[in-house]
């Protein structure tokens, strides 16, 4: 009972369209930003190495290199502040979190790009809706 | 009476304020509440309104009741008119019977201190009444921790890990003076019980009230485990 009100109040409080994507897959992140008054959209760009959490406290986390330094971004998947998410490039990884990419250099941080066509996705992003 | 209302903590999330700033809320299904009782100060010598939260099963007809989970008499008799012998002499004396609310007995039940103006026997109470609150102090039992030792129940440091400290690392060290007074003072924080008791945390934001689901959501903690039962009372801290 008590279960099924906090998914109700989760449910009100959560985005109800996310973009689909996966772990392994490069995405562009934009972040609305405020500055002062102003809003602008800054975009981060990396590979999502992990998923974390359930409801409104779900998080994923971004890795990218920035002039050879590691740089990790942790974001709340349904925040406002996120105003989009773009799959860029799917990879092909075997475990939900890619943990062990924090300890390689260069090259060596490359994934094998996965080849999935549009409808395929589409299918697998409408699966994953339904599971939620 | 302050408004309040009697409810049962159903657990704590995350929500999101329109500027994507983090809200963490304790989610609290408060109401609807009867009222069973008006104290008042010429009967009572001081005035309260009494609520009950949450009905209490009766036991099956012709049943002896076994557990303290159904309804004693004395409980469904506080809601509704029992005949007995006593009640039949009353009224062949002549006395007035207490007004009674004609509800469920009610598992949950405490008084408000306050005026009882604009308060009757039987009404029902939702969640509405906090709309145009803005704070609220919400007293419960914490969670029961049994005994325990004085670092975790009074913060106490403790002892070094090292220096020729012997398996005394978490104990509390020296409680007080020698040969004079010769005693320890009273009161002396110690390990003990902890937990378990009445707690109160003032001045909880109101973030949300929910009528259709009878849902009150506060920003910050509230005392107790999920599914405790909580008083929830309109602040008088708010500046």
């Amino acid at each position: 009972m008590s279960q099924q009100l906090m998914n109700m109040v989760e449910k009100a409080n959560m985005k109800e369209e996310v973009s689909y994507f996966e772990i392994g897959d490069t995405v562009d992140v934009h972040c609305r930003i405020l500055e002062g008054e102003k809003e602008r959209i800054q975009v981060f760009t990396g590979v999502v190495i992990a998923r974390s959490g359930s409801g409104t406290r779900e998080m994923f986390t971004v890795r990218r290199i920035v002039q050879g330094e590691g740089v990790e971004r942790k974001f709340p998947l349904h925040s406002p502040r996120i105003a989009r998410i773009e799959v860029k490039r799917a990879g092909v990884v075997r475990r939900a979190k890619l943990y062990y990419l924090r300890d390689r250099v260069g090259k060596a941080v490359r994934l094998k790009e996965r080849r999935i066509d549009a409808a395929k996705r589409e299918a697998l992003a409408a699966k994953a809706k339904e599971s939620n | 009476m302050a408004v309040g209302l009697l409810g049962r903590k159903v657990g704590m999330t995350q929500i999101y304020d329109p500027t994507g700033k983090v809200i963490s809320v304790t989610v609290i299904q408060a109401g609807p509440c009867h009222v069973l009782q008006l104290r008042t100060e010429e009967r009572d010598g001081y005035e309260a309104v009494q609520l009950g939260y949450l009905d209490k099963p009766r036991p099956a007809a012709g049943h002896q009741r076994r557990t303290k989970r159904l309804a004693s008499r004395s409980q469904r008799g506080h809601v509704a008119k029992l005949d007995s012998k006593r009640q039949r002499r009353r009224a062949a004396a002549g006395v007035e019977p207490a007004p009674k609310p004609n509800c469920e007995p009610k598992r949950f039940v405490r008084e408000f201190r306050g005026s009882v103006d604009g308060y009757e026997v039987g009404q029902e109470l939702s969640v509405g009444v906090f709309s145009d609150i803005q704070a609220v102090d919400v007293v419960g039992t914490s969670k029961g921790r049994g005994t325990a030792g004085a670092m975790k129940r009074h913060n106490f440091r403790g002892q070094r890990a090292t220096h020729g400290v012997k398996k005394c690392h978490r104990h509390v060290g020296g409680t007080g003076c020698s040969a004079s007074p010769a005693r320890m003072f009273k009161g002396k924080k110690a390990a003990g019980q902890y937990g378990n008791a009445r707690c109160t945390v003032r001045n909880l934001r109101v973030v949300e009230v929910d009528l259709e689901n009878n849902l009150l959501l506060v920003y910050g903690a509230v005392p107790g485990p999920n599914g405790g039962f909580v008083t929830i009372q309109q602040t008088n801290k708010l500046k």
